[in-house]
């Protein structure tokens, strides 16, 4: 059975339908990403299952369980964590206050445990656990967000394009950053518009189009799929 | 002494504002509300008082513990019918929202206890205690320590415990706060409970200074707490406090030197000026909008 299971989805925003009708499946231990322009659905899809936005229709299962217009503080207690696009820490909070926020559904020893690995996965938070957020660099803002997202303990950790606005060089360690918190076991779906380095680590990716899913396939497939090469990857 | 005396009724006087701001910035602080019935919160709070001891001839200490709970309910049913409808609308509507709560409850409060003012009993038999051969007002001193008292066991509960860092999330981006798995109208409501509790206290402080309930005693006292809370920069809470002493101060010394008719005005000068000068206030910070 999939972890995440969501069938003919539709959300709207008032009068503008973003999303009409996707499906998708995410199976534990997977890495899958959803690509496509901008303004293709993809965030409003992960807003969508993170309950902060209501789905018209369409159903969203996580493990067998219906959490459709769940709201978003309740779908974090399944154990199923968005970390948004835009990052959107907590500027004038500590980094430490920053992450025991992302671990409020925990206990107090469940978080201390979880901050020590937090920690190794981000050594460079430890480092300015006590800085305001609001003055850590793209980077460490996006590592940030990530950190808290990790406290709450998901066992699906949604990522809103993780690497928006930051330099190359950062881009690859945030991605090694995922692949690494995925061999830890946790099932990652990762929306990004940087089609190729989420494909390169993707085990199944589908390719939204104007709120419709438009293809699917593993990673390496869509890697070399002549329709994505020339939509997503420059040619 | 003379002088000393004045030192006193400033801080009494700013003692007051800067609890009744405290409020209003707390909830400005979660929502970007300015709460305009805060100040007829605490209208209820001196009629709950005087309902106690004057009409059921209860003790004062039941009265004070009545008023502070009537008024944090007061303030925690006025978010749930009022306000939290309100969410996702328009900033403008939940104020021209809160502005009818005003009305509502000052017309309210006129036709229940009508609108002569009601003599509120006194809450202690004590009028002045002795420091070093100087006899200071009981209820001056016990207003400044309990505004202090206040104001640190607050600062403490936003910046130390979990709820108050909670509070600072939501007030930071709402959307975040839900993903982090904190309930924000719980929070929101428990932001509308203190900040009410403090208006129920600053209601016991007021009448044991002022010994009057009247249906729109709210309305200047809350406007005055505004001006101090915007003063020192609306939204923090040492600025409230230094905010609502110097509201205070500039009253007292106005009405020391003869010219108690321009207090009010003075107050307002003091507002204009901190506006044109320094629009954020004393210790605010240039808010970026939220997107």
């Amino acid at each position: 059975m999939a972890m995440l299971s969501v069938q003919d989805l539709h959300v709207s925003y008032g009068a503008i339908k973003a999303v009409r009708g996707i499906s998708f499946e995410i199976n534990e231990g997977e890495i899958v990403t959803l690509i496509g322009a901008n303004g293709a659905g993809k965030s409003t899809t992960l807003n969508t299952v993170a309950g902060l936005l209501k789905p018209e229709s369409g159903t969203i299962e996580f493990d067998g369980a219906s959490i459709a217009g769940v709201q978003a503080h309740k779908v974090v207690q399944r154990g199923l964590a968005l970390c948004p696009e835009g990052r959107r820490v907590f500027t004038q909070m500590s980094v430490a206050e920053n992450l025991e926020m992302g671990g409020y559904t925990r206990s107090d020893a469940e978080n201390r445990e979880t901050l020590e690995r937090v920690y190794d996965h981000f050594p460079r938070l430890k480092e300015r656990r006590g800085q305001v957020a609001g003055t850590l660099s793209g980077g460490e803002q996006q590592m940030l967000a990530m950190g808290r997202a990790l406290m709450s303990r998901p066992r699906l950790l949604m990522l809103d394009e993780p690497s928006m606005g930051l330099a190359p060089i950062l881009v690859e360690e945030i991605f090694s950053i995922i692949k690494q918190l995925n061999e830890s076991g946790t099932t990652v779906l990762l929306v990004e518009q940087n089609a190729n380095m989420a494909l390169s680590i993707a085990d199944r990716a589908y390719v939204l189009e104007t709120g419709t899913i438009k293809k699917t396939g593993t990673g390496a497939e869509l890697l070399v799929d002549d329709d994505v090469r020339k939509a997503y990857l420059g040619g | 002494m003379q002088v000393l005396m004045q030192v006193l009724n400033g801080l009494q006087l700013g003692s007051i504002y800067a609890l009744v701001a405290l409020g209003y910035t707390m909830v400005y602080g979660i929502i970007l509300l300015l709460n305009f019935a805060h100040g007829d919160i605490i209208m209820v709070g001196a009629y709950i008082s005087w309902l106690v001891m004057a009409q059921l001839g209860m003790p004062p200490v039941v009265a004070m513990i009545l008023s502070v709970l009537g008024c944090t309910l007061l303030g925690v049913l006025i978010d749930k019918v009022a306000y939290a409808p309100l969410r996702n609308a328009p900033r403008l509507s939940i104020l021209i929202t809160a502005i009818g709560v005003s009305y509502f409850l000052e017309n309210g409060a006129q036709l229940v206890f009508g609108a002569d003012a009601k003599v509120v009993p006194a809450f202690t038999d004590v009028s002045t205690i002795q420091l070093g051969g100087a006899s200071l007002s009981f209820a001056a001193v016990a207003t400044v320590v309990v505004t202090a008292v206040a104001t640190v066991v607050l600062t403490l509960l936003v910046q130390k415990t979990k709820l108050g860092k909670a509070m600072r999330a939501v007030s930071e981006d709402m959307g975040a706060a839900r993903l982090m798995g904190i309930n924000v109208n719980n929070t929101i409501s428990f932001t509308f409970a203190v900040g009410s509790a403090l208006a129920g206290i600053g209601a016991i402080l007021y009448t044991m200074a002022y010994t009057q309930a009247t249906p729109t005693m709210g309305m200047m006292l809350g406007t005055k707490a505004f001006v101090a809370a915007v003063l020192g920069g609306i939204g923090s809470i040492p600025g409230a406090v230094v905010g609502g002493l110097l509201v205070g101060f500039a009253e007292v010394i106005v009405t020391a030197l003869g010219l108690s008719v321009w207090k009010d005005a003075v107050v307002f000068l003091l507002l204009i000026i901190v506006l044109i000068v320094r629009p954020t206030g004393i210790f605010g910070r240039t808010m970026s909008e939220k997107v």
